[in-house]
């Protein structure tokens, strides 16, 4: 059975076994607006928790992906090369890569739903 | 005017056999190549004569807003007017048909130009030496990033790899520091956008290549701790980058080399009033303090002991940043401008602009959100309306300023506010002029207040509106060829 | 004024600089001149260069311009305007970078172009760049001897700041060594190898079986070429090249001791987001109009900041404004004929000379277009000199016993025979 955790740069992480799948949230979705393009890394690639490792862009603003926890990119979400935008029709269904965790005790630093809930309410406030 | 017909693409005026221009031919037998090295078909330009390309790019122009248009109130982008007399000298004949290859003795004239500026600029600059080489502002960070470096490489010091740049720095200081392969540590701004001095200090080490700072900042406020940071800096052994692209309220007032910085770029786009041409050609001068002039890149122009001038290279030099001396056009306008000026007149630029910028702010602030509260330079940045109720938002002003024909301001920067509106005047616009676009921020105002919704279609009276800029990025069309195709 | 700002002088506004720090009596400057003053010293200045016949080339040539094009791109709505980020008042700068896109692409023969960058050179090391970034994890360009010196000099430059390895592919008879390139992709790393059409030499390479290697081992093919020549000559797309880069002075750009001119950089759709620069793209507005507008902006440094693909904001705007009146103008058949024109007197040329018995081209055989090298058997410093004080820019010295010369649509018969003359009649030992 699948649990999703989330970064305070608003990736989330399912995992699944020893597998997840690393997307960006409803919050970090709705704050960017149209997605046109997302820059995903290459099968085989290592990510770093804390480093980025890839972009999200809209029209005229860019952000990073901070991968919330280490590991090698298993797969990449190829949809969204052809259609980017499915990122804000669904983004917990369109992960963006799917990764071999490296590290699971790293999920231990991210918030679950319910927090990560209240971080986003407290962010909105500022 | 937007003319039905001539305002198509040229491609779409095309008709078979027509052309707009003769070849001289002196005759000589003709050659052919070997097939195999030639094109399988004919290049598939438009064919057109003579009245067809000038009306259709006359129409073209007046789609187009320029300093001569009217007002651009274009924060950190110093739109001040273009002097004709400038374009007149930069296409005299005497100098359009100089190849950079010519012998230096052909080129006496040019070269006696282009050593003058350096020097003009180094006075200006308060700095050793200047190259005129880079082609832009951003050229001219690369080049000066680069001079920094082989300053560093020069005494063995090879693990200075870092650049500190203010949160508040254009987009390009840290752009530019990644291409000359460095690595960009940003410095947080205290609240009233200077750069906060014990931040600085505790990110200074070995590891510290040079600090890149605008003074003015961004938010148009002087750095009054510049020659502390200075201090702290060239102490922790690396040096002080001036980006010039805010140099003009300090014409007359203060030299970046007495403030302490070792290197700077100038846009002479920007402060010697070269035209923008749309987006180029500029210019980016470096200029160095001295004990660096010969890490300066190759080519270099020096005056001989004899008067003479010459084209020479260094070894010492980082290398070389442009197949030729830059863009010489551009310099020969700014020279024109200097000469133009003088030092009179050049003094009394910086002093200017900064009141023509604080009367603007000073004339708004009931209706705009200031908040930076204090003296600015050139240019000030409002937080959008004060009242943002009725969710108005700069994007929306900025809009509808086009309807009161004026440019927009820059908008969206620097990071340090969301709603940031940035407003930069430049000396050579008429009390008249900023009373009237005063005016016009007060009209905008108002309909924010009681007609909010209007404002959201700004703007209204454009030639076009509120393109699909997400289309744009999506599908990207960006040749004849590619709308051909998706028309099919 | 001031009492709006709540001052007595415009002193009190510079109250937070520091005193220590002021200019205290102005700038050691001239005085402010007079128009006619300044006209006079420009004219000044003018008269001390000399005005001669020009055989010079190495990338940048003396050129017909139109009358059409200052006309036009002296109209100030063009000429004093900003960077188009306000699509709704600059419609007119955007449709002709869009127009000057669009033809690039088709000289190129390649699918994208972006809005122009400075040079020649800088746009050459922008395309290395671009390819290190594109295939990552591979950190070497090879680059070919037979390339300008000029651009490898820049190439070089920005290869060493920004971490690139530059190697060198062998030149075999004034061409580049498809043997040499095929023994330095094996040694792996490859990102992108940098190719000239023509080449220094003015030879035209035959790039036959290159791209099959270079694609083989993983790396972009990038071709540095002389924007006008690719009117007649088989084009990068034709030869599989993914970037092309080059200089667009020879497009009937005022030589002006080196510059303004204009880099272009052209490649295949796949790299798009890749390519530093500004592009232009079409859409539509509110009123479907079809409208156009800077697109792919997330890519540039104004908001990538230090991951940005390079650190360009500015193009050469103007410059694309006069290479699309310029193709405009020409058209197909115009440009066909400007290239011809070149050829033809430069083959003229180069048969004369060796009838001198003097000189001979110093790679026999191989085809060229309007650029080429000569052997000389004296010292190349001996006729240029004398060329000078002939009113004539001979070439350029290459070595002590070889120049290129180039010849273009400019110069007459007449200036081409008294060339010719010169050498035949002349002592240059």
């Amino acid at each position: 059975m699948s649990k999703t955790f989330f970064s305070k740069t608003h990736e989330y992480v399912t995992v699944d076994g020893e597998n997840a799948v690393i997307g960006i949230s409803d919050f970090a979705q709705k704050a960017l607006g149209n997605v046109v393009y997302v820059d995903m890394p290459e099968e085989g690639d290592e990510i770093e928790a804390g480093e980025d490792f890839g972009a999200v862009e809209s029209v005229k603003a860019a952000s990073d992906l901070i991968a919330p926890v280490s590991g090698e990119v298993i797969e990449i979400n190829e949809a969204l090369e052809e259609n980017p935008r499915l990122v804000n029709e669904d983004c917990m269904a369109n992960w963006i890569i799917k990764v071999k965790l490296s590290d699971p005790s790293q999920l231990d630093d991210l918030m679950d739903a319910e927090a990560y809930a209240a971080f986003c309410a407290s962010e909105a406030a500022h | 005017m937007n003319n039905e017909y001539y305002g198509k693409l040229i491609f779409e005026l095309s008709r078979s056999g027509r052309r707009g221009a003769a070849i001289p031919d002196a005759g000589c037998p003709q050659v052919d190549l070997p097939t195999h090295l030639t094109r399988a078909h004919t290049v598939n330009l438009p064919c057109v004569d003579e009245p067809t390309v000038v009306r259709h790019y006359t129409n073209m122009s007046t789609n187009n807003f320029g300093v001569d248009t009217g007002f651009y109130p274009l924060g950190s982008c110093t739109m001040k007017y273009n002097p004709k007399i400038n374009d007149e000298v930069c296409a005299h004949h005497a100098m359009t048909r100089l190849h950079p290859a010519a012998p230096d003795e052909s080129v006496q004239g040019a070269l006696e130009a282009y050593w003058t500026l350096q020097r003009c600029l180094a006075e200006i600059g308060g700095m050793a030496e200047f190259t005129l080489n880079p082609f832009a502002g951003a050229h001219g960070e690369l080049t000066g990033l680069m001079v920094i470096r082989a300053y560093h490489d020069s005494r063995g010091d090879k693990g200075r790899t870092k650049v500190i740049v203010p949160d508040s720095a254009h987009g390009t200081n840290p752009a530019s520091a990644a291409v000359a392969g460095l690595k960009v540590v940003e410095v947080k701004s205290l609240p009233d956008g200077t750069v906060d001095v014990q931040a600085l200090g505790a990110l200074l080490d070995d590891s510290v290549a040079a600090v890149m700072m605008t003074n003015p900042n961004t938010a148009g406020i002087f750095e009054s701790n510049v020659a502390e940071i200075s201090e702290m800096v060239h102490k922790a052994g690396a040096l002080m980058y001036y980006d010039g692209a805010n140099l003009n309220p300090m014409l007359g007032i203060a030299r970046p080399g007495d403030m302490g910085f070792d290197v700077m770029h100038i846009n002479l786009h920007k402060t010697f009033s070269t035209p923008h041409g749309g987006g180029g050609p500029g210019s980016g001068p470096v200029g160095v303090c001295a004990g660096l002039e010969k890490f300066l890149p190759n080519p270099r122009v020096v005056k001989k002991a004899d008067g003479s001038f010459a084209v020479t290279t260094s070894p010492d030099s980082l290398g070389s940043i442009s197949a030729t001396l830059g863009n010489f056009a551009v310099q020969l306008r700014a020279l024109s401008y200097i000469m133009s000026l003088g030092n009179e007149g050049l003094c009394q630029a910086g002093p200017l602009a900064t009141l023509n910028a604080n009367y603007i702010k000073e004339s708004l602030r009931d209706l705009y959100k200031l908040p930076i509260d204090r003296v600015c330079k050139h240019e000030f940045v409002f937080d959008g309306l004060i009242d943002k109720s009725t969710g108005v938002t700069t994007l929306n002003i900025a809009k509808r300023l086009l309807d009161y024909g004026f440019h927009a301001p820059t908008i969206y920067f620097p990071l340090l506010f969301h709603e940031s509106l940035m407003i930069e005047p430049t000396e050579t616009e008429s009390k008249e002029t900023l009373d009237s676009f005063i005016d016009a921020m007060r009209s905008i105002a108002r309909e924010a207040a009681t007609a909010p919704e209007c404002l959201k279609e700004a703007p209204l009276t454009t030639p076009v509106r509120r393109p699909d800029d997400t289309a744009a990025a999506l599908n990207p069309r960006v040749t004849w060829n590619d709308l051909k195709t998706s028309a099919q | 004024m001031l009492e709006r700002c709540g001052v007595r002088s415009i002193e009190e506004l510079y109250a937070d600089v520091p005193q220590q720090l002021r200019l205290k009596n102005g700038y050691a400057l001239p005085a402010a001149k007079t128009e006619k003053e300044v006209r006079d010293f420009f004219d000044a200045l003018g008269a001390k260069n000399k005005q001669l016949t020009c055989f010079a080339g190495g990338g940048f040539y003396h050129r017909y311009t139109p009358a059409v094009i200052p006309a036009l791109l002296s109209r100030s709505e063009f000429l004093t305007s900003y960077t188009p980020y306000q699509p709704e008042i600059s419609q007119g700068t955007l449709q002709y970078i869009f127009e000057y896109q669009s033809m690039m692409a088709e000289l190129t023969g390649l699918e994208v172009s972006n809005a122009s960058m400075y040079d020649g050179a800088t746009a050459t090391a922008e395309a290395m760049m671009m390819a290190a970034a594109a295939t990552r994890k591979r950190d070497t360009v090879l680059v070919s001897a037979t390339l300008s010196p000029a651009v490898r000099a820049v190439i070089n430059t920005y290869a060493r700041y920004h971490g690139v390895t530059v190697r060198e592919i062998a030149a075999d008879n004034g061409v580049t060594s498809l043997d040499d390139l095929r023994v330095k992709l094996a040694e792996g790393k490859v990102a992108g190898v940098i190719l000239p059409q023509p080449n220094y030499f003015g030879i035209i390479e035959d790039l036959t079986g290159f791209a099959e290697e270079i694609h083989a081992a993983g790396a972009l093919m990038i071709m540095n070429c002389i924007a006008a020549d690719l009117a007649v000559l088989r084009s990068p797309g034709e030869w599989g090249a993914d970037i092309a880069a080059g200089d667009a002075q020879s497009l009937g750009m005022p030589l002006h001791y080196g510059g303004p001119y204009l880099g272009f950089l052209c490649c295949t759709k796949p790299l798009i987001r890749k390519m530093p620069g500004r592009i232009v793209g079409a859409t539509t507005d509110e009123n479907d109009n079809r409208t156009f507008v800077l697109t792919l902006q997330a890519r540039e440094q104004h908001i990538r900041r230090d991951k940005a693909t390079s650190n360009i904001c500015s193009n050469q705007g103007l410059m694309a404004l006069h290479t699309a009146i310029y193709l405009s103008l020409l058209g197909p058949d115009g440009l066909k004929e400007v290239c011809d024109a070149g050829m033809n007197g430069a083959h003229y040329l180069a048969d004369r000379l060796t009838a001198t018995g003097k000189m001979t081209l110093a790679y026999p055989g191989k085809p060229f277009l309007n650029e080429f090298a000569m052997k000389c058997s004296f010292n190349v410093d001996n006729l240029l000199r004398l060329c000078l004080e002939n009113e004539i820019l001979g070439g350029i010295k290459i070595d002590a016993s070889t120049i290129l010369i180039a010849v273009t649509e400019m110069q007459t018969k007449a200036e081409i025979d008294k060339l010719v003359q010169l050498v035949a009649t002349s002592n240059l030992e």
